[in-house]
């Protein structure tokens, strides 16, 4: 069974604003190609102020497709559909407290159905401007279209290439298989031949890096960093230990583990599930090592 | 009121009796049955009982022919990777679009390695047809390899016919039975199908234990190689306990296989009968006529098999559907598409699968809360209106597919 969050049962079992909004002057009738799920939006918007007066949706589909459209509705009323069209599927999904990768299209499909609606109310015809593909990675919720595509777009020739520019198997590693599976085909297409990259000898460490999220500050990350770090750190207290945030450079996340942590058996796995959190919060590839390691590993970086 | 479960084609509940059979093999009987000393005297007699057990249980000629692997998938790749690796000659398969993913992951594999896979059309019943199939066999072909009972449908193909007609043509049979084994009668002494699958854990033996039956004779390539286990044919030390608990499980299911074809049928067919009786829109995949007696799969339009899940599991109900949506991998379920059936119903199928626990009275409660399930989410559907599909569906609504 999917994890589903408490919201997201929550829109399901008592969704809101089911059912087609009499007297509707806009409709969205949009489905997902990926998984057949389909969804019909009716809007009744103000003429005067061009502000959502109502919502509707009707959906057939699966629990969080259900939810999803109900989010969105809940979300979109009283909204003038300018600040409507800003809502991302992102915003859907935060609303209902996430939702599990395989399941963000279902969000996808609620924010094209509100762009279809409004361009059915401005009588314009409103144009897709994405393609969806199988689900590669499962941990940063990316396709084999978006893959594809940006493999011809940079040449990309291997698998740390890819992880570096789309973050597809930058963090579990477990699709690996598939994003070698794409890199053969599309190298074929140009008649090339893939090559997997070497094994690489242990003495020299290498660490990949991906592409950072654009836009966000050092200071913005490091904020969000600490807030993951609070959320856990209860959990750590209650067990007589605590930890604390000494730096952040680049991606690697320097902490100290004090209290019953400190000479602690299961510290390093507390360590991995932090950095494990870390990376899911934040969508980036970040490394957790204790501050008193750090001299260490500086060394380890030099050579 | 207690939870009432109804997914036994995907995993069943073990045996209480059972569970007390295995537990003298975790901390007192638990050496190696390899061993010469006396925590292990009795573990090679164990097994070579549970060996006994299922033969009978699927009627092989000799004990020697069962190998016990660690499920149903090993057991399948198992066979089919023998039958390559011992007729290098031989470079194509036939097999059906309805498989299990255990043998069509495997193939679509061997395709990629140069394999030629040839998969039998179903047609809106889930049957084959046999005069394609029989147009297939040829000198090419290494092995086929035909489930006996499919897993969503219950669906029997003929697959001792099948065997027969391969073997006439000269090649190796294979059928994955994990479904059909302790439900169907079996009697393999007398057929010609050369190697069967079947799994512990769907006839109330618990996960992790398989079997690989091999008849005498069959040319064989192991997949583990490795220490003598198994006469050779499948290296690693025995899982001792679950061995000794899938010849109980064999035993208990030849004693209730009389019992699966009456009252587990009865309460399967009332199930069915109850449920269509008062929901409209909803009918069988499959073919009734011929399938396993205690699975019943069906379609109810116009909704989605995942949101039925989520209410009945609100009720204390466990079934399963093959609805895109409940898979990791969002495909709609390739049985239902194989057989035609449209999105709009393939979509909203739910599987009920019975075992010889469920109750008449548990089936009853299941008849009344499934219509209000079905009827709160069709008011949620753009294909439904005033209790009733709306008009031409699929032109009243027609999305934009992105």
């Amino acid at each position: 069974m999917w994890d589903y969050s408490e919201k997201v049962k929550e829109h399901f079992f008592n969704p809101k604003n089911a059912g087609a909004v009499e007297g509707s002057n806009a409709a969205g009738e949009i489905g997902s190609i990926s998984c057949g799920d389909a969804l019909r939006l009716t809007l009744k918007v103000d003429p005067e102020s061009e502000v959502i007066l109502d919502a509707g949706f009707q959906t057939f589909g699966c629990g969080s497709a259900i939810a999803s459209s109900s989010a969105l509705t809940e979300i979109i009323k009283g909204m003038s559909i300018d600040q409507a069209l800003k809502v991302s599927n992102q915003d859907i999904a935060d609303y209902l407290d996430g939702l599990p990768p395989e399941k963000m299209h279902c969000s996808v499909m609620g924010r094209e159905a509100l762009q279809a609606a409004v361009a059915d109310y401005r009588g314009e015809v409103w144009r897709d401007d994405h393609e969806e593909g199988a689900l590669i990675c499962k941990c940063f919720a990316i396709d084999a279209v978006m893959i594809e595509d940006t493999v011809r777009a940079n040449g990309l020739r291997t698998v740390e290439e890819v992880v570096n520019y789309t973050k597809a198997g930058g963090s579990c590693g477990t699709c690996h298989e598939g994003i070698e599976e794409i890199l053969i085909t599309v190298l074929a297409e140009q008649g090339e031949v893939f090559e997997a990259a070497p094994i690489q000898p242990t003495a020299k460490q290498t660490v990949v890096i991906p592409q950072k999220p654009q836009g966000k500050t050092n200071l913005q990350r490091i904020r969000e960093i600490e807030k993951v770090i609070e959320m856990v750190r209860p959990q750590i207290q209650a067990d007589h230990g605590d930890v604390e945030l000494v730096d952040v450079v680049e991606n690697t996340v320097f902490i100290n583990m004090t209290g019953a942590c400190s000479g602690c058996q299961m510290a390093s796995m507390t360590l991995s599930g932090i950095q494990q959190l870390l990376i899911q919060e934040l969508g980036e590839f970040l490394k957790v090592i204790p501050a008193s390691k750090a001299g260490a590993l500086a060394q380890v970086e030099e050579c | 009121m207690s939870d009432i479960y109804l997914d036994n084609n995907a995993t069943t509940m073990v045996d209480p009796e059972i569970v007390n059979e295995m537990l003298p093999f975790f901390s007192q009987q638990f050496g190696n049955p390899s061993s010469m000393h006396s925590f292990g005297n009795q573990v090679g007699r164990a097994i070579k009982k549970a060996r006994q057990q299922v033969q009978m249980l699927i009627g092989a000629q000799f004990d020697s022919e069962i190998v016990f692997t660690s499920c149903g998938t090993e057991s399948n790749s198992t066979a089919i990777l023998s039958a390559l690796k011992a007729q290098p000659n031989r470079k194509e398969i036939i097999t059906t679009t309805v498989e299990h993913p255990a043998v069509l992951t495997l193939c679509e594999y061997l395709e990629k390695d140069g394999y030629t896979i040839h998969r039998l059309a179903v047609d809106g019943r889930g049957q084959i047809d046999l005069d394609e199939y029989r147009g297939l066999l040829s000198d090419k072909i290494a092995i086929v390899s035909v489930m006996w009972a499919n897993n969503e449908t219950g669906t029997l193909f003929p697959v001792e016919d099948m065997a027969r007609m391969a073997h006439d043509a000269g090649i190796m049979f294979h059928t994955d039975a994990v479904q059909a084994v302790g439900k169907v009668p079996i009697n393999l002494a007398e057929s010609s199908i050369d190697m069967l699958s079947l799994s512990g854990h769907k006839l109330h033996a618990p996960k992790g234990i398989g079997v690989l039956y091999l008849k005498r004779g069959t040319r064989f390539r192991p997949l583990l190689r490795g220490g003598h286990q198994e006469r050779g044919r499948r290296a690693g030390t025995e899982n001792a306990a679950s061995i000794v608990a899938l010849g109980k499980a064999a035993e208990f299911a030849m004693q209730h296989m009389d019992y699966e074809n009456s009252a587990v049928r009865a309460m399967r067919d009332r199930l069915e009968q109850g449920i269509l009786a008062v929901v409209s829109n909803a009918f069988i995949t499959g073919n009734p006529e011929d399938r396993l007696p205690n699975t019943a799969n069906i379609a109810f339009e116009y909704i989605e098999g995942e949101a039925i899940l989520m209410l009945l599991n609100k009720a204390g109900i466990a079934a399963s559907s093959g609805s895109a949506c409940t898979s990791g991998s969002l495909e709609p379920s390739h049985v239902m598409r194989a057989m035609g059936i449209p999105y709009t119903a393939a979509h909203g199928t739910i599987r009920f699968s019975l075992s010889r626990y469920n109750t008449m009275e548990e089936i009853e409660r299941v008849i009344e809360a499934v219509p209000p399930v079905i009827e709160q989410l069709r008011k949620l559907s753009p294909y439904w209106e005033n209790g009733a599909p709306v008009e031409d569906p699929e032109k009243a609504f027609a999305p934009t597919y992105a």
